[in-house]
């Protein structure tokens, strides 16, 4: 992007085309964050315009301790999981007493197929995809919203910390449970397929 | 998987090992492991290929429709077209 860093001064100040060009900037991001983390395109748009609502009114008080991407990766993933949590409710309660998903430890390994020759195409078709994505939204609330920020929004290990407002070492645990989950997931998914293509060759 | 213990240990550090964030003598013990444990060489293979594959996903672009009521919601109509 070659355009003129924003300006954190005219924002606070609340001017308006400042803040256009910083939704211009930073919506799609806050989109797939929403989308990925509540899985659901009308939660994501809620999400979306939650957030920019939210920062609107909360800019003029922004002090700029953290990044403003890092600031509003916090607002979507805080309202993301609020939306998870009005609508299960009873499975988020259990998870906010303790967290259950650290206390496991690591999930041992079940599937062991080597899915890595597949071809390139089979990886990348949209039946691989959709099942990429009910992998992910099989994850707990707690391993999804690490899992979204670091693997596929692309922050480090410590924006992630930043962002959630937990410790290093708490994101950490969860991103490796997360994915050996996915890659038990995929597996499973993977080898049926391997299954199909040398049956398909005989 | 032969030495369970052993795999149970290295199962923890295995999300740095893949993103290249290892320390440097836990990277060592761990591909000494693998070099006699077939099952843990094909769990971190497949750890990297999954990774990776979601990585490398196309990100879901935002509809033109989802973007348009965003900036109604926002008053920012105005900016429509531009950006």
């Amino acid at each position: 992007m070659n355009e003129a860093p924003l300006s954190l001064e005219a924002l606070r100040a609340g001017d308006r085309a400042e803040f256009a060009r910083m939704v211009a900037q930073y919506s799609p991001q806050v989109y797939r964050l929403g989308l990925k983390i509540t899985a659901d395109e009308q939660d994501a748009e809620d999400v979306l315009q939650e957030t920019f609502v939210r920062a609107m009114k909360a800019l003029p008080g922004f002090e700029g301790r953290s990044s403003l991407a890092t600031w509003l990766f916090r607002i979507a993933t805080n309202e993301a999981l609020m939306v998870l949590r009005r609508k299960k409710p009873q499975v988020t309660l259990v998870e906010e007493t303790g967290d259950a998903d650290e206390e496991e430890g690591v999930p041992h390994p079940q599937q062991i197929v080597d899915w890595c020759c597949l071809p390139e195409a089979e990886m990348l078709s949209s039946e691989t995809k959709a099942e990429m994505d009910r992998a992910a939204a099989g994850l707990s609330p707690a391993l999804r919203s690490v899992f979204v920020l670091r693997d596929l929004q692309g922050l480090s290990v410590r924006e992630t910390a930043e962002v959630l407002g937990v410790a290093e070492a708490v994101v950490k645990t969860r991103l490796v449970r997360a994915r050996l989950k996915l890659r038990e997931a995929l597996s499973a998914y993977f080898g049926e397929r391997m299954q199909k293509v040398s049956a398909d060759e005989e | 998987m032969k030495n369970k213990g052993h795999c149970e240990d290295l199962l923890a550090s295995l999300s740095d090992y893949v993103d290249g964030t290892l320390d440097g003598q836990l990277c060592e013990a761990l591909e000494q492991h693998l070099q006699s444990c077939h099952n843990c060489t094909v769990v971190v293979n497949t750890l990297r290929r999954t990774v990776e594959l979601y990585q490398q996903e196309e990100p879901d672009a935002m509809p033109e429709a989802v973007h348009q009521r965003l900036l109604h919601r926002l008053q920012l109509d105005d900016f429509l077209h531009e950006g």
